[in-house]
């Protein structure tokens, strides 16, 4: 048998075949579906396809995080429908607006383990390759044709192998790495490939770590992106979930059509300028640009490691005049974690706003937009114009610790500084 | 088929076309009267039914929202035509019944307001001012089948049709 990718052989094994070509299109059964909010749109095209129920409820996941609580009457409208339907169809697993953001949410839950193939109805589904799933996004007309069907036509992505070596030095974080790598291939740089994170600096990464790669893939157009599973992997997952899984590597003579190392053990904090992702500087270039607003979230960097990397910057420290900074924790249990660990506090001592699990600010829907001439620094994962309110607006991306950093200083600021 | 093209560049990303905060609405009547707003706030009101959007590398690059083809066609957009397109936003727009035309040489041959044919079988795009034409990449037949059912809804419909 030839050697195979990991794409090629999640996706033979999903389509029922002995092997899969790059290029390749394959009807993939699907193991996990996941929607948002946007399920409400996903009902309303399964509604009218006229499919009587859902082709098997145990593998659809269903939450709310991009709007929570309730912002609007009408999205308050589309979560009551979604709500409804969860009750007519007995989805049983729901988590309303308690849990979190999906992408969060579902590796927290044992959800997402290594091997599957999940789709969910967004672009940051990408994440869960963390676990080592092969997980994308889709939209939400094929999603109610997966909710009938159970499958999904898939071309078989030609793979990307990405080498990383070096230690990470101190004030340089997984977002940083992320952020010079998509600097370097571009927004669309990686479209419609598989793209794989191996190294010595992954193997050392943490599971949350590993997902903010995963989850920034599609901001170079992958398909998907993976980290292999490994002894980390199994840690995160104990106790989080007791179904069996089988872990999927690439073969090692597996052909790949790019290969790309870096050397991440001189990389500084990195920064993304505005109005697209791989409009990437180092922390340096951009120093002393004022801000308005700085967040600390998302399913990018909203979990406790990230948390922790914030406080270590704030404890002690005040945010500056003028400066409006927003925590938002990526799901209930790093809330929970963060308050056990005084972090809440500390932030709210900061003079820092923290607000409920969710998406918050993110994608522009409520809590914290920009109003014209106003800049922010984010966490989050895209600086395009008008994504976080006004097109006249500007947003920076960044890690926690620099957005931390920026937020005391009231500017743009290299966040090694001010580390102990 | 043929129209009056609308030419924009690079990564036009799916904020651009339709911005988060007006996602909490589903009618794509309303959604189509922001198309684009935030990279051409003229947009909605000069578009007319049938119109050809022509654009440069990774249209629709972003999110997984499907309100973006959406609110295209509804605005009265009959086929985009780009260098390359963003994975998601290529996939949505077949789903939906938006034709999506990759072809690299479109962006140089249009200016806005020239008038486009396209035939989407035989993957020829012509100028209609200048007479210039070029070939592209015809989509597989399962595709097309999708595009002429008028998306995946219909298309599964007269699948499962007994």
């Amino acid at each position: 048998m030839s050697q195979m990718t990991f794409a090629q052989k999640v996706l033979a094994r999903a389509a029922g075949k002995e092997s899969a070509e790059p290029g390749e299109i394959v009807n993939a059964r699907i193991d996990l579906a996941m929607s948002h909010e946007n399920a409400a749109l996903v009902l309303k095209a399964f509604k009218e396809i006229g499919a009587k129920h859902v082709w098997d409820r145990d593998k659809i996941i269903l939450l709310f995080d991009h709007r929570v609580p309730a912002n609007t009457m009408k999205a308050a409208e589309g979560h009551k429908t979604v709500r409804d339907f969860v009750k007519e169809e007995a989805i049983p697993t729901f988590y309303d607006m308690r849990e979190g953001i999906c992408h969060q949410v579902l590796p927290e839950k044992g959800h997402a383990r290594p091997g599957m193939l999940i789709v969910g109805t967004d672009s940051h589904t990408t994440t869960y390759g963390a676990l080592g799933a092969f997980s994308t996004g889709i939209g939400a007309t094929e999603m109610a044709s997966v909710w009938t069907t159970g499958e999904l036509w898939l071309k078989v992505p030609e793979t990307f192998r990405l080498g990383f070596d070096g230690k990470l030095p101190t004030g340089t974080m997984a977002k940083d790495v992320i952020l010079h790598v998509i600097g370097d291939l571009g927004s669309d740089g990686a479209d419609y490939k598989c793209v794989e994170y191996v190294g010595p600096t992954i193997d050392a990464m943490s599971i949350a770590s590993r997902m903010v790669l995963c989850n920034m893939a599609i901001e170079m157009g992958a398909k998907a992106g993976i980290c292999f599973p490994d002894d980390v992997t199994r840690h995160y997952l104990h106790g989080r979930t007791d179904v069996p899984f089988t872990p999927v590597t690439s073969d090692p003579e597996a052909s790949v059509e790019k290969r790309i190392d870096y050397d991440v053990s001189r990389l500084g904090p990195q920064v993304s300028c505005p109005h697209t992702v791989d409009n990437v500087r180092p922390v340096e270039d951009v120093e002393g640009t004022p801000i308005d607003q700085a967040v600390i979230g998302s399913c990018t960097n909203g979990r406790i490691e990230d948390l922790i990397a914030a406080a270590s910057i704030l404890s002690g420290r005040d945010v500056a005049d003028g400066v409006r900074l927003i925590i938002v924790p990526a799901s209930r249990e790093v809330y929970l974690e963060a308050a056990d660990l005084g972090l809440i506090s500390c932030f709210v001592r900061s003079g820092a706003v923290v607000l409920n699990p969710g998406c918050g600010p993110c994608l522009g829907a409520h809590q914290g937009l920009l109003a014209p001439g106003e800049r922010a620094i984010s966490t989050t994962n895209r600086n395009f114009k008008g994504r976080m309110g006004s097109p006249q607006a500007e947003v920076y991306l960044a890690s926690p610790l620099t957005v931390a950093a920026s937020a005391v200083e009231g500017a743009i600021a290299d966040p090694r500084r001010l580390l102990p | 088929m043929i129209g009056r093209v609308w030419v924009y560049g690079d990564h036009v990303n799916t904020d651009l076309i339709i911005p988060g905060r007006y996602l909490d609405d589903y009618d794509p009547k309303n959604l189509a009267k922001h198309v684009l707003e935030d990279l051409d706030p003229e947009f909605s009101r000069k578009v007319a039914y049938g119109d050809i959007i022509i654009a440069g590398r990774n249209f629709g690059c972003g999110s997984s929202r499907e309100q973006a083809p959406v609110a295209l066609k509804t605005a009265g957009v009959s086929a985009v035509v780009a260098g390359s397109f963003s994975r998601i936003f290529y996939r949505n727009a077949i789903n939906i019944g938006l034709p999506v035309i990759e072809c690299k040489e479109a962006a140089d041959m249009f200016k806005n307001g020239d008038r486009a044919l396209i035939n989407i079988e035989k993957g020829i795009l012509i100028n209609e001012g200048s007479g210039k034409s070029v070939k592209f990449a015809t989509l597989p037949d399962f595709l097309l089948d999708i595009i002429k059912s008028n998306g995946l809804v219909n298309y599964t419909k007269k699948r499962l049709a007994p």
